[in-house]
């Protein structure tokens, strides 16, 4: 445990392993609830599952999730072997989401340096209790831990027949020896270690008596204060034995003692020939088959995975042909093709090479613009997953809610299997949450209410991803009460968060009312939602990765919350533009349109703003010679290019020399150095190489656009 | 053994780097820098210009495709800007993981000054160059004002905190 570097890898193993065990444990428990019913296979994979899991956090030393493990694993090894007809379906998923829950915490925890330290026993009890209901007495209830446990070990090897216990008799060549062993404390489930220690041992004797006698029963507290004690005879060498003692795991203390005989110091521990049994058995079949057995390699494995449980943890699913690579390593492999498509430009479009005719040099050039493209896609594919495990999370949601508020809700997902860049299907997790606790709190009206309003009784809330080429659109709808715009106006008032008339206020303004931070509508808070944190949070979530978010709402139908996002962050098309020796660059997303205007056009209001009307609207104009104080002499209109842009449901028209192309751009973030003066806010958002060589600022059309309005 | 020798190596190499300072010019002023900061020297380069920074603050150049800041000392000392030329040139320093450009009039030498021929500067209270100067090493007759160049690029915060406050 000293070794850092070891345990580091460990610790992130059992992070990952765990992480992913719930997942699939979640996933199976949600599929159950479905269903209806606990079918063999999952009952099964559910005892893998917690039986990975606790042991795995036994080695880890993470005391509170093994226990809560072992305690489902308890129930559902009673589940598999009994078969009760009596099981709540709703109430063991119920149980078992709990237990989920806790283990996903301390996980959580335990990923953030943190201690684990939460408390177990509630749940653990609830689960008890639960196995106590249905096996139907409490006797069961306080054995069935422990022996559950026992049997499992039990079962798994190769039963051994009783009556082979006869065949005892020590070869007198034998030594006798009298092992006394104690386990450091935090090692876990002391009994499971030591029989792993008597059955490493079994493999060399004879004869063999342990104490306490039946260890899997005994409680881990005992063998941890008391130590636990092998009589046992064997032909090898004191110095032999002292390895196979070594190699257990959290071994704090053992001593080997030479004897000529135990008899007397069985009798002192009650210990008679029988109950060697067990041991004996196993011992005595291997006495007859002499080598090693093949009986004996998935016992000694078994007991191995109680203790350490990492050869179970493979998932039995065939996914061989998948790896998992560290997300670091894809990130500079994207940035490397970065690079490449830098480089590409850099040749292609050398200066060197302006006015000369060279027709192979572009077919060249076409291949290699052909290939690097390609190249880019397929790295970036890589980083594609699936948003279906993202979805999975918010029908748990759903799930939980509709249960604690008593509003039935039937949950649909449409294109789970969209795939969207690894960095932004970790932003939208949160995002996602809460619209879809908003729908389920805010949204969907109780039974009686959508009875009484001629709606079916049963409300459904869909979630649907698709790809519209560029970008990702995700939304949540639902077929609720909709948004009253009158009540948000009239908050928004009481809020001072109005800035013009009321009447003034189009249909998306209000809505976009919602989004401002401190705004709710809900007038009790509830624990999932109406403190007002919330859709501020939201829009600055789904901003941060470069998208944005939209409220469609009819009163009485219903509301969708529509986010899109960009595909992928670090590579974009983008427009070059000009302002006097400066090249900025704009995304292409950003541009509505580009034209001429003269002077005459502009419009000024009385503050001296400069305003142009486009079909009617009336658009603010912006200068970037004047907003970013750079030299240029294209002052006037008419010499220059108006681009109209929007960002944030705003639009704008800047002011720029002139337009020079479009251009796929590597987004390189502006130097941590910089980070201290309020560039972004300013409206820059990175920076990209340009083929030259030189450095271009990319401009963020929203930060621009709220700069001025 | 050999991570013994590395381990060696690695303190042999702080021990040739020490007491050995890069010295450039202002003016008439000769500074100098720790050599341990100092990554590369490169001519003046084309540079992006970035709004909304202080003065000094010139912009950022493309390093081999890293994108770094630099600042002109010049600018930073509330010294007198002058024209770049061919003997203008960028120091790029790391200091904790920052690089950053530092534009000068043109760089001298290395030397070596040795810790009992550095002593540390005058405090004077008003002076806005002083806080930037760690030492003056003696070099014969000549003095080498040394640079902090943590504070460089730390102290930038406070100046313009204060330099707020005072507005």
């Amino acid at each position: 445990m000293s070794d850092n570097n070891g345990r580091d890898q460990m610790l992130d193993m059992f992070i990952f392993e765990s992480n992913q065990l719930i997942e699939q444990l979640e996933e199976i428990m949600l599929d159950t609830e479905k269903e209806g019913e606990l079918n063999s296979e999952n009952i099964n994979e559910i005892f893998r599952i917690m039986h990975t899991i606790k042991g795995s956090s036994a080695m880890m030393t993470y005391n509170n999730i093994s226990k809560l493990a072992h305690s489902v694993e308890d129930l559902f090894y009673y589940i598999r072997e009994n078969h009760p007809d009596n099981i709540d379906i709703s109430e063991i998923c119920d149980l078992v989401l709990a237990a989920s829950d806790f283990i996903k915490q301390e996980v959580s925890k335990v990923d953030e340096g943190k201690e684990s330290d939460g408390d177990e026993k509630e749940i653990e009890a609830r689960i008890k209790q639960y196995l106590a209901k249905i096996s139907g007495s409490e006797e069961v209830k306080r054995d069935a831990a422990p022996a559950a446990a026992a049997k499992a070990e039990e079962k798994k090897p190769e039963p051994q027949p009783e009556e082979e216990a006869k065949n005892s008799e020590v070869p007198p060549d034998d030594f006798r020896y009298i092992a006394k062993i104690y386990f450091d404390e935090g090692g876990q489930m002391e009994n499971v270690r030591a029989y792993t220690i008597s059955r490493n041992l079994m493999e060399f004797t004879h004869e063999m008596y342990t104490y306490p006698k039946d260890l899997l029963n005994t409680p881990p507290e005992i063998v941890l204060e008391n130590g636990f004690m092998i009589f046992f005879a064997t032909n090898l060498e004191e110095k032999q034995l002292r390895p196979i003692f070594e190699e257990a795991l959290f071994l704090k203390s053992y001593e080997i003692s030479r004897v000529e005989s135990y008899e007397s110091e069985l009798q002192k521990y009650n210990l008679t020939s029988a109950d060697s049994t067990k041991i004996k058995d196993t011992d005595s079949q291997k006495a007859k088959t002499t080598t090693t057995t093949p009986a004996k390699v998935p016992e000694s494995n078994s007991a191995k995975n109680n203790a350490g449980g990492k050869d179970s943890s493979v998932p039995k699913n065939n996914k061989m042909s998948l790896i998992s690579v560290n997300v670091n390593k894809l990130d500079s492999l994207m940035n490397l093709v970065g690079e490449i498509v830098i480089s590409e430009s850099m040749v292609t479009r050398n200066p060197d090479l302006k006015g000369l005719q060279l027709d192979n040099f572009n077919k060249a050039a076409r291949q290699l613009r052909k290939l690097t493209d390609e190249l880019q896609d397929i790295v970036m594919s890589i980083r594609m997953i699936p948003i279906a495990g993202t979805f999975q999370k918010m029908q748990r949601i759903v799930r939980d809610m509709s249960r604690k508020l008593n509003k039935d809700v039937e949950f649909v997902t449409v294109g789970e299997d969209t795939e969207v860049d690894k960095n932004i299907i970790d932003h939208l997790s949160d995002p996602l949450m809460h619209l879809i606790r908003n729908a389920m709190d805010h949204g969907v009206e109780s039974e009686e209410e959508r009875i009484k309003k001629g709606k079916a009784p049963k409300a459904r809330i869909t979630l649907t991803a698709h790809n519209t080429g560029g970008d990702i659109m995700i939304s949540v709808s639902d077929d609720g009460q909709g948004i009253n715009k009158e009540k948000i106006l009239k908050k928004a008032r009481e809020q001072g968060l109005l800035t013009k008339p009321e009447n003034e206020y189009t249909e998306k303004e209000i809505f976009n009312l919602l989004l401002l931070p401190g705004f709710s509508t809900k007038d009790k808070v509830t624990e999932y939602s109406g403190r007002g944190v919330g859709m501020d949070v939201v829009k600055q979530n789904i901003e941060e990765v470069g998208g944005s978010i939209s409220i469609k709402s009819v009163e009485g139908e219903g509301t969708t919350m529509t986010i899109i996002i960009p595909l992928t962050l670090a590579i974009a098309d983008a427009m070059e533009l000009s302002v006097g020796n400066n090249i900025y660059t704009l995304p292409t997303v950003a541009i509505k349109e580009s034209f001429r205007a003269k002077e005459e056009d502009i419009i000024y209001d009385n503050d001296g703003h400069e305003m142009i009307m486009v079909r009617g609207n009336v658009y603010p104009i912006i200068r970037l010679y004047d907003l970013f104080k750079v030299d240029t002499d294209i002052k006037k209109l008419e010499d220059g290019i108006l681009i109209m842009i929007e960002g944030d449901n705003k639009t704008a028209c800047i002011f720029a020399d002139k337009l020079i192309g479009e251009q796929q751009v590597v987004v390189k973030p502006l130097p941590k150095y910089l980070a201290r003066y309020s560039i972004k806010e300013l409206g820059i958002e990175g920076c990209t190489i340009l083929g030259d060589g030189s450095i271009s600022l990319i401009l963020s059309a929203k930060n621009i656009i709220n700069r001025i309005i | 053994m050999a991570e013994a020798v590395s381990k060696q190596l690695v303190v042999q190499e702080e021990d040739t780097q020490h007491g050995k300072f890069l010295t450039f010019q202002l003016g008439n002023e000769v500074y100098g820098i720790e050599i341990r900061y100092v990554t590369e020297i490169i001519g003046i380069q084309q540079i992006t210009y970035v709004p909304e920074v202080p003065k000094y603050v010139k912009g950022i150049i493309n390093l081999r495709g890293k994108v770094i800041p630099v600042i002109d000392v010049r600018l930073k000392f509330g010294k007198p800007p002058v024209d770049y030329d061919d003997r203008t040139c960028i120091i790029v320093i790391d200091i904790n993981d920052t690089q950053i450009g530092l534009i000068v009039d043109c760089v001298s030498e290395v030397l070596n000054i040795s810790d009992d021929n550095i002593v540390p500067p005058p405090s004077y209270k008003t002076g806005f160059q002083n806080k930037y100067i760690k030492g003056i090493g003696k070099v014969g007759n000549a003095v080498k004002l040394l640079l902090d160049c943590e504070k460089i690029i730390s102290e930038n915060d406070n100046t313009e905190a204060v330099e707020k406050l005072d507005n």
